[in-house]
């Protein structure tokens, strides 16, 4: 089964790219400051609340400024303002562990060989804010595949790059560092799971996770590991950074699921970014249909 | 113009202009719509950061007195805390508006009722937030003749413990970053230290120990 995109966001929702960009400059030059509030205080969110539940892309300014990204800072406007040190190329990418074929992949050998496609998902962060956005990427199988992962291999870790030289927020011990994830292997061979080199048709930005990232839609946003330099197959279930640090707050599945409150909020609702109403959070963040039975028969309270 | 005149006719509505500016800030970043991506989020930190900010500068009025040796400062404490207030009171409500209109469920209370009872940091900051509600409603001169120095001394206390959960209710808040919340934490100790050690030396001299308890703080040997 390919899934190419999911089945409710159709392309012609999206906003044209030259739409986007100019957003900022149409309401400048017809903007009064009175048109700009009614805009801004009034009927942003009275449209959003009009909307209904509709799945429209979350405009390229609030994807690339709005995320949490600690290599950069902890606040999330920290990666767009300290993403710059960072050097996308050139840029390696190491697949090892139990795998036949292990290899160094330059970042350009990659994007040559694996053509972006656009996938729109839905991105929820655990932090209960959501986006939609439009990525470009190919299917994480594909590409592990290459190395031919042997029958040892059961889970996926992936090491997001660390260099204080270029990560200013590495020199603070906030988070054990490098940022480290992990997938089962059938999680990681989904379809719906994607490297990402694309956002909203271009490179992806730096603080956005250049050059190649992680996008696996069903689960907390944390899982969609950035700025990948190493994936390493292995025998037993990696420790991903967060539940290091917070183990009673964040697990290793981390899938999106509305009945599992995190300890300090709850998870039943969460805001789209650019509305002002929350809607309900879906389980498996609405993906249920192609991902449910990866967790068939699991206590999904107790893997969190 | 003497020391006290000039606190209450310059200092003092300088300060008050002065403290208006974060208020100003947040509107001018409504208005113009320069709250970035999620503006409830950004107004709900930016306010409960003000308002913890507010407790500390107000704290630092006594010792500041003393260190200063400028007594007529006391002038400005009341203002200073009811801005923290007033701070605080933006701070819930636009909290408060997140957790029921907003939630897009129509109007229950069962997200705030949840949070205060099921969540530690809501319920310090909760807590903390009606401290302040009391210590505002008692804020007038007719409160203080009618609750009495004394009492309405100890009841103003209460400003520590706010100040102390409303510390707690930051640290709770964030995911790994604990720098700035411990920040505040250091400031609010070392205001604590600041008065306890005064209180020690306060004692250490009997002639002062007999001195009725100044305007200044806390009552020596009330109890």
């Amino acid at each position: 089964m390919l899934i190419k995109r999911p089945p409710d966001i159709r392309s012609s929702e999206i906003t044209d790219q030259s739409l986007y960009l100019n957003r900022r400059a149409f309401i400048r030059t017809t903007g009064a400051a009175v048109a700009a509030v009614t805009a801004e205080v009034v009927a942003r969110p009275l449209m959003a609340a009009g909307q209904g539940l509709d799945d429209k892309p979350t405009p390229y300014q609030d994807v690339t400024t709005y995320n949490n990204f600690y290599e950069f800072g902890t606040d999330k406007s920290d990666p767009a303002k300290h993403a710059h040190t960072l050097k996308p190329r050139p840029w390696t990418l190491r697949v090892e562990g139990e795998v036949l074929k292990p290899k160094t992949w330059d970042i350009d050998e990659i994007v040559t060989k694996f053509p972006a496609e656009e996938r729109v998902y839905r991105h929820r962060c655990v932090e209960a804010w959501s986006m939609v956005i439009p990525w470009g990427g190919f299917e994480l199988g594909k590409f592990l595949k290459q190395a031919e992962p042997t029958s040892f291999a059961k889970y996926v870790e992936f090491t997001t790059l660390h260099d204080p030289k270029q990560m200013p927020g590495q020199r603070s011990g906030v988070l054990p560092w490098p940022y480290v994830e992990g997938l089962r292997l059938d999680e990681a061979m989904h379809p719906l799971a994607i490297l990402v080199t694309q956002l909203y048709g271009r490179p992806v930005p730096n603080q956005n996770g250049a050059p190649i990232r992680l996008a696996v839609p069903w689960k907390y946003g944390f899982k969609s590991v950035k700025s990948i330099v190493r994936m390493r197959l292995v025998r037993e279930e990696p420790n991903n950074t967060w539940q290091v640090v917070a183990p009673h707050e964040y697990g290793f599945y981390a899938n999106v699921n509305p009945a599992v409150d995190h300890p300090r909020w709850s998870q039943k609702r969460e805001r789209r970014i650019g509305e002002l109403f929350k809607r309900p959070t879906l389980l498996f963040n609405g993906y249920g249909e192609q991902v449910a039975s990866l967790y068939a028969g699991m206590d999904l309270r107790k893997y969190f | 113009m003497t020391q006290a005149q000039w606190i209450k006719r310059v200092v003092k509505p300088l300060a008050f202009v002065a403290s208006l500016g974060p208020f100003a800030w947040l509107v001018r970043d409504i208005v113009t719509g320069n709250l970035g991506a999620n503006p409830v989020e950004r107004i709900t930190h930016f306010t409960g950061l003000t308002a913890l900010t507010f407790l500390m500068i107000t704290l630092s009025i006594t010792p500041a007195r003393k260190l200063l040796g400028l007594s007529p400062l006391i002038q400005l404490r009341r203002m200073l805390g009811l801005y923290a207030f007033f701070y605080a009171v933006l701070h819930f409500t636009i909290y408060g508006l997140d957790r029921t209109l907003f939630e897009g469920t129509g109007l229950s209370l069962g997200s705030i009722i949840e949070d205060v009872s099921k969540r530690p940091y809501i319920t310090v900051g909760f807590t903390a937030f009606l401290i302040l509600c009391a210590l505002a409603a008692t804020s007038t001169n007719g409160m203080v003749k009618r609750l009495g120095g004394k009492r309405w001394q100890r009841l103003h206390q209460l400003v520590y413990v706010a100040a102390a959960l409303g510390v707690l209710h930051f640290l709770w808040l964030v995911k790994a970053d604990i720098r700035q919340p411990a920040t505040y934490g250091l400031v609010l100790v070392g205001l604590l230290g600041a008065r306890l050690v005064r209180e020690r030396r306060r004692r250490a001299t009997p002639s002062a120990a007999l001195a009725p308890p100044v305007r200044s703080g806390v009552a020596v040997g009330s109890s």
